[in-house]
């Protein structure tokens, strides 16, 4: 009983770790555009390590198993294909799949198609959501209904999305092989942009899924890792981007409450926050001041490292001047918005009720969170009504709960 | 939306250089226009000073910079969007300038060359 419970929780883990990396290397001998092959055969290997683990147990060295698995269905695969081949050798193209049969499962060749991999994946033939969704599945080996579940649509979408993705890779026909210099420079920017993206899906997730928030969140850091082990890929903007990345998985485990609600900054125990990544943060952000460019990962790792230090009496000073240079870079409402809330921190609230009133960001909840947060010490019906207004935008649950509460906390303060 | 440039003037060169209290308030006022998305370009400062600013007149005729003759210079500029001239005043008005020195914006719509 024990036996089989210890690898029901077992084999999940492993899949997300190693299939990536299976894929991975098995795409690089097949190409990009066999990418089903590589996949079937990773597939395959799991679904044979369920079976043959939960009648025998699980293997001394699970990892070098499945390697070793799946090496195996390789080679026959070649084998099939080149019986195949002397049968109908016309109707495939010769040098369309790399026959080698030579090819190891090594440390260096698992980093090195991976970094292929990533950059293949994040193609700008696709849309920013498409690539997101298929650096879930080919990179982090996410499920259909696991991808739905984090973007709260349906498994059909997703899966017609993946879909088109696929098909635009493969007209694009991107050869993983050639990835040199030049093109991983080029698309250097798209490749830490999804980075970025698939990181704050987590962080910022609609789903009130615990693990896979955190699972989203992990596999970011740990393909941005992978970039910063390569010498054309480890430049100053992913150092930042690691670094931002680190600061702010420090809090993952402070910020909901058992019931997966948010709890504000200010109300978290700090004691959770976890001081190995802050450090991390901090080594990653020393190396990101290398170069001369502030990139917006910069910024951004400025301020998530400000909200480390809770302590500084000129911290939100700090922050104000980051967002400030942030804002400028790129706008998005979302950094209007945190801005203005550090203005407040800074000037006072009533300052900054005209700043923020200014944005006139009606249709986002956030803009009435803002109002009704700055509204609540001086005009507590202007403030109920933001915050009755930011409910009606919300679709998450959770956290039309935690504004409920404020709503009525108000108005027995009024009736006082 | 019609685009307007905000053309910063100067009466006293002394007043060029901002206090880092100077630069944090125009700072807040520039970021505080890119947060409403009405920021078309942050622009740049125009050097008033000796070697930074000449001025060049018929018959080859150059001039040191532009303070000698007028008691106005111009100290930077940016261009901001708006609906109308007047939402475009609204924002110049909440410039700091005007607290700290002497000094006025110019508000002008631009006409783009095709």
């Amino acid at each position: 009983m024990d036996e089989t419970k210890s690898h029901n929780e077992l084999l999940p883990h492993l899949f997300r770790q190693e299939y990536a990396k299976m894929t991975a290397v098995l795409c690089r001998h097949f190409g990009l555009k066999h990418i089903e092959i590589a996949e079937d055969i990773a597939s395959e290997t799991f679904l044979k390590a369920s079976e043959n683990w939960a009648i025998n147990g699980i293997p001394e060295n699970p990892t070098a198993w499945l390697y070793a698995v799946a090496k195996n269905k390789t080679k026959d695969y070649f084998k099939h294909i080149s019986v195949f081949e002397t049968q109908i050798k016309e109707a495939i193209k010769p040098n369309e799949i790399e026959t080698e049969k030579d090819f190891e499962f090594s440390s260096q060749n698992i980093s090195d198609s991976q970094l292929a991999i990533i950059f293949a994946v994040c193609n700008p033939s696709n849309s920013t959501e498409s690539q997101i969704c298929l650096a879930l599945q080919i990179l982090c080996g996410f499920s259909v209904e696991e991808i739905a579940n984090a973007f709260l649509t349906k498994p059909e979408t997703i899966k017609k999305r993946l879909q088109r993705a696929r098909t635009n890779l493969r007209n694009d026909n991107f050869k993983i092989k050639t990835l040199g210099e030049t093109e991983i420079k080029s698309r250097l920017n798209t490749v830490l942009k999804t980075l970025y993206l698939l990181f704050n899906e987590g962080y910022f997730s609609k789903t009130n899924h615990q693990l896979i928030r955190k699972e989203l969140c992990s596999e970011a850091v740990r393909l941005t890792l992978i970039l910063t082990e390569n010498n054309y890929t480890n430049i100053p903007q992913t150092n930042a981007l690691l670094s931002l990345m680190c600061f702010q998985s420090s809090r993952l485990e402070a910020r909901t409450n058992d019931k997966g609600e948010a709890i504000l900054f200010d109300e978290q125990d700090k004691s959770l926050w976890d001081k190995t990544l802050i450090e991390k943060g901090n080594y990653y952000l020393v190396n990101a001041c290398n170069g001369i460019e502030i990139s917006k990962y910069h910024l951004e790792a400025g301020i998530a490292y400000w909200h480390t230090t809770p302590t500084d009496q000129n911290k939100w000073q700090h922050i104000l001047q980051l967002y400030n240079q942030l804002v400028l870079i790129e706008y998005s409402p979302i950094t209007a918005l945190n801005r203005t809330f550090a203005f407040a921190k800074v000037y006072g609230h009533n300052q900054a009720v005209s700043e923020a009133e200014k944005l006139k960001l009606t249709g986002n909840n956030y803009y009435h969170e803002l109002l009704g947060y700055l509204y609540a010490d001086t005009d507590i019906d202007k403030a109920i009504s933001h915050y009755e207004q930011a409910i009606g935008l919300i679709k998450s649950k959770t956290e039309k709960q935690t504004l409920t509460k404020e709503i009525e906390r108000l108005k027995e303060k009024n009736s006082r | 939306m019609k685009e307007f440039a905000l053309i910063f003037r100067l009466k006293n060169i002394t007043d060029f250089k901002p206090s880092p209290e100077q630069m944090q308030e125009r700072m807040n006022w520039l970021a505080g226009i890119a947060s409403q998305n009405k920021l078309v370009d942050k622009g740049n400062t125009l050097l008033p000073i000796p070697g930074s600013a000449k001025t060049v007149k018929p018959n080859n005729v150059v001039t040191d910079g532009p303070y000698t003759e007028i008691k106005e210079f111009i100290s930077g500029y940016v261009i901001v969007k708006a609906e109308t001239i007047d939402e475009a005043v609204e924002i110049a008005k909440a410039n700091p300038i005007f607290d700290q020195v002497g000094g006025n914006i110019e508000v002008r719509e631009v006409l783009k060359r095709d």
